[in-house]
């Protein structure tokens, strides 16, 4: 386990922590503790001294499990905040350090925000506005339903596609970096032409070192053939094991091989802090009513994006009815604006009508400051296997998304940027699969065009869910995206051979149309471990 | 040499299959694949030799015919009762309250009474695709409902009037009957497992070689059918909430054919099991193991036993919100059309793995359960688990 800089951290996070809601149920709780009456007992005891009361408090803390709720919730912070950065340096290098990478996620912000609002004037539909009463009530009573409801939505067009994100990378070019050569096998000969540092297949080795061959992993030693004594039951046992204590730093080291099908989704929200509290309920339901009573032209675009995307999948279209219901709440949810803080995107602004440029009457929109492209709704649609409960539903979803989907669709250095998985994807195939990397170039087929999709979302939709959920145990266990590339590279290294035959860009899409049948981790380890390099 | 009567992805696949050869017109056949009809009217008067296989028992609807199922359960129930006590004999439980109309009418009102407000379904014994069946929760809507030609009859029995609706695809049986056609009606489950707000049902195959002793496989890529709307009690006139058939879904207003509605049992299991916990889960498909076994128990002593008949059954379950599975109903010939590309795939499979089964070629003896997607259920008195192994122990009853 890394435990790098942890100290150093726990300073500067001091004034996070303030923010953590769990400190003011710790206050309620140890407010309780005192006036109890075991306390009072003990406090009319004439010895007590100021030193015992601080044992007393800390023994407190042990037994009553808020030890381990404090430490969970450092924990988790320390995985979503980015390590400290010089005293001096501006709160924009927090979100992103490279300047032209800002420039252009802010180009790319307007593009988009351009196009909402023209499709908005073209179809004379304010951004929002208040439901009449009868409206309200008809949507609280279809509330579990929302499905069913079929509203014209064929004027609407989603804001952008994968594939209009990735023209903007591929013309993304570092200013200070002249590159005066010709394109040849010395260089990169892929799509992104940024010279980010991406990790090669040592360091991957290195970094993902429990997904070698000789250690268990689920999803490889628990198939039918294996008899269960020699891995899966003990690994079971530790699952639960983790669960008894609580622990989520335990729960991130375990999932690395991958969590068992009945503890996935308490693990899942170990390891990500949801406890599903009355006070989280409260604010799910608070979302619930901003749903109702206002109407946001995003609602639209959500509706059509699950109605195209998730609807139409074989596994999810149970689902459709959860995915409104999260959606909907996730566009209003202002919290999620705290995430732009390390972040490279900026939210988009809206001015109330007449008052355009004066900030006193701007606000961000939508609510949270994300605007829903195509594709958007199946981040939350494997997530509905796992769990029932709307409230908690959404909320593995929101902190899911603010760890690590928003990084998928913004523009940014991070290693779990999707630039940085682009650049990894594109380096890893040429390197150990150069024939084939040619070939797709000469064809016309450049192997990211193909692949690009698969990472925006995650793979979701694109491989069964029972291997979708197995890879992204290892997301959450490895608190990075990048393992995404890295399945990439190895879904076009086991088609090679059929790849290598195709002579046009239908064809290559063809060979990797269907993913559904391919099994991810055995994938992942003969890839990074037992391809000769 | 094989003849086929249907066309589809049996056709197709008993075509591709090395060294079969389809037969002409009127010369003869090692291996037919027939429907009921053909069986019904030709077994009986044709010779058979020894080493042909064809793909029905003669008395299949013992067990697919919902009121012959009925009486076979609920004889085999008793008998196990006297032999093996009241606890193995509530293994049997697995079939909703049933009850034969018109012979049966006044059990079922002393039952309907009993509880008042419980919903019924009336499904006539002969018909499949859903056709005829309704829903109803008083008695008087038994009396209301129609169909486009009647056929009034009044049975002497507490004056009682009966309008049964006139068949019209009557069967070669029935035209022996007066012309009431029989239906069953059964206690509604109020109560079916939701997903997503929706009910589904799962069809799981069932190749039968031989009833004595009994040879059952199980194919294990079984799918539930969700139904394309919500579920709800109140409507249960409409058909598309509660019927999950693919026939009737078909028609439904919003049924789009890329949708497919159809989850694969192994999915199906995974989101039980992120549900509720391995435990629940096997005990869930082990009671449905019961099912299976504890049916064809029933029929065994009734059907023609016939070296050379196999069957391939299609088994309707319904799970409810406890978890526990219910038979629907049996049906001796499934549904071989495909209704999508996949689907096509999955009928294909599932021939193909009943033919290596069937073996006409005797080659594969004692490799199937690794060949095909069949799992040997039962054979005699033994029971084996999924992975092949002969679960000691665990014995069948016989009867």
């Amino acid at each position: 386990m890394k435990n790098t800089g942890k100290n150093q951290s726990e300073l500067s996070l001091s004034a996070s922590l303030q923010r953590i809601t769990i400190l003011s149920q710790l206050l309620h709780s140890g407010h309780d503790f005192i006036m109890s009456e075991e306390h009072e007992i003990s406090l009319h005891n004439p010895e007590i001294k100021l030193e015992s009361l601080k044992e007393d408090i800390k023994d407190f803390l042990k037994t009553s499990g808020w030890e381990k709720k404090l430490q969970n919730a450092v924990y988790s912070e320390l995985n979503v905040f980015p390590s400290p950065c010089h005293p001096a340096a501006p709160p924009e290098h927090m979100k992103e350090p490279l300047a032209y990478m800002r420039k252009a996620q802010g180009s790319w912000e307007k593009r988009i925000l351009k196009s909402l609002n023209s499709m908005c004037t073209e179809l004379s539909i304010p951004l929002a506005q208040k439901r009449p009463a009868s409206e309200q009530k008809e949507l609280l009573n279809k509330w579990n339903e929302m499905g069913t409801d079929e509203p014209d939505l064929s004027l609407f067009r989603p804001v952008y596609a994968p594939k209009d994100f990735l023209e903007v990378l591929m013309n993304l070019r570092n200013p200070n970096y002249e590159n005066g050569e010709q394109p040849s096998f010395r260089n990169h000969l892929g799509l992104i032409q940024v010279p980010l540092k991406v990790k090669d297949i040592p360091e991957l080795k290195e970094d993902f070192s429990e997904l070698d061959l000789n250690i268990g992993q689920l999803g490889i030693d628990d198939s039918a053939q294996v008899p269960p004594e020699f891995f899966e039951n003990e690994h079971v046992r530790i699952g639960q094991k983790v669960l008894a204590e609580q622990d989520s730093a335990a729960a991130q080291q375990y999932v690395r091989q991958g969590c068992p099908t009945a503890l996935r989704a308490d693990l899942w929200a170990l390891i990500l802090n949801i406890s599903n509290q009355p006070e989280d309920i409260l604010y799910y339901e608070q979302l619930k009513s901003n749903v109702i009573q206002h109407d946001l032209l995003v609602d639209s675009l959500i509706y059509k994006d699950v109605k195209l995307t998730a609807s139409n999948d074989d596994y999810y279209f149970v689902f459709e009815d959860y995915l409104y219901q999260v959606l909907l709440c996730f566009s209003r949810d202002t919290s999620v604006l705290e995430h732009f803080a390390y972040s490279s995107a900026t939210p988009p602004k809206s001015y109330i009508q007449g008052k355009l440029g004066i900030e006193e009457y701007a606000v961000f929109y939508p609510p949270n400051g994300v605007i829903p492209f195509h594709g958007f709704s199946m981040y939350v649609a494997p997530l509905c296997f796992l769990y029932h409960e709307p409230s908690k539903l959404y909320q593995i979803f929101r902190e899911m998304y603010v760890r690590f989907f928003f990084r998928l669709h913004s523009i940014s250095s991070h290693p779990s940027g999707i630039v940085s998985l682009c650049l990894l994807f594109e380096t890893l195939l040429q390197t150990h699969l150069p024939q084939l990397f040619y070939h797709l170039r000469e064809i016309g087929a450049q192997p990211l065009r193909i692949s690009f999709k698969w990472m925006v979302r995650a793979f979701s939709g694109y491989l069964a869910t029972d291997q979708l959920l197995l890879l992204w145990d290892r997301i959450l266990g490895y608190n990075s995206l990048e393992i995404l590339a890295v399945l990439a590279a190895a879904v076009f290294a086991f088609r090679a051979v059929n790849l290598m035959e195709v002579t046009s860009l239908a064809a290559a899409e063809a060979v990797l149309a269907d993913l559904s049948t391919l099994k991810v981790m055995p994938l992942l380890q003969i890839f990074l471990f037992a391809t000769v390099t | 040499r094989f003849k086929c009567g249907l066309s589809g992805p049996v056709l197709d696949v008993l075509r591709c299959r090395p060294g079969w050869q389809q037969a002409r017109n009127e010369e003869e056949w090692d291996f037919l694949w027939c429907d009921v009809t053909w069986l019904r009217e030709n077994f009986d008067h044709v010779y058979l030799e020894e080493h042909v296989r064809i793909c029905h028992f003669r008395n299949h609807y013992e067990l697919s015919r919902k009121n012959y199922l009925v009486k076979n359960l609920k004889r085999f129930r008793k008998q196990l009762e006297r032999e093996a006590g009241k606890l193995e004999a509530a293994r049997c439980d697995f079939f909703p309250k049933t009850f034969e109309l018109p012979s049966e009418y006044h059990l079922f009102v002393e039952e309907f009474r009993k509880k008042p407000g419980t919903t019924w379904i009336m499904k006539p014994v002969g018909r499949s695709q859903g056709k005829g069946i309704f829903l109803f929760r008083k008695l008087k809507d038994i009396f209301d409902w129609k169909m486009v030609s009647m056929t009034v009859c009044s049975l002497e029995r507490g004056n009682c009037l009966f309008v049964f609706p006139q068949d019209g695809g009557r069967t070669n049986e029935q035209k022996d009957e007066t012309q009431i056609e029989t239906y069953v009606v059964q206690r509604y489950i109020e109560n079916p497992y939701l997903i997503g707000g929706r009910k589904f049902d799962l069809r799981v195959y069932i190749l039968v070689t031989s009833y004595s002793p009994l040879k059952a496989w199980l194919y294990r890529d079984g799918f539930a059918r969700f139904s394309s709307m919500r579920f709800t009690l109140n409507s249960i006139d409409d058909h598309y909430v509660h019927l999950t058939n693919v026939a009737v879904q078909k028609t439904a207003p919003d049924y789009d054919p890329e949708k497919g509605c159809k989850w694969m049992i192994q999915q199906l299991r995974q989101y039980l099991t992120a549900k509720h916990g391995t435990g629940l889960v096997e005990v869930l498909f082990a009671d449905m193991d019961n099912i299976f076994i504890k049916s064809l128990q029933s029929v065994q002593k009734v059907i023609i036993s016939d070296k050379r008949c196999f069957e391939l059954y299609g088994y309707d379950i319904l799970i409810d919100q406890d978890l526990k599975p219910w038979l629907l109903e049996v049906n001796a010939s499934p549904s071989l059309a495909a209704s999508s590309q996949e689907d096509y795939e999955l009928k294909c499979h599932l021939l193909e793995d009943t033919l290596h089964v069937v073996d006409m070629e005797g080659r594969w003896a004692k490799m199937l359960s690794t060949l095909s997607r069949f799992l040997l259920l039962c054979e005699g008195v033994h029971m084996f688990s999924l992975l092949g192994k002969r679960l000691e122990g665990a014995k069948l009853y016989s009867c």
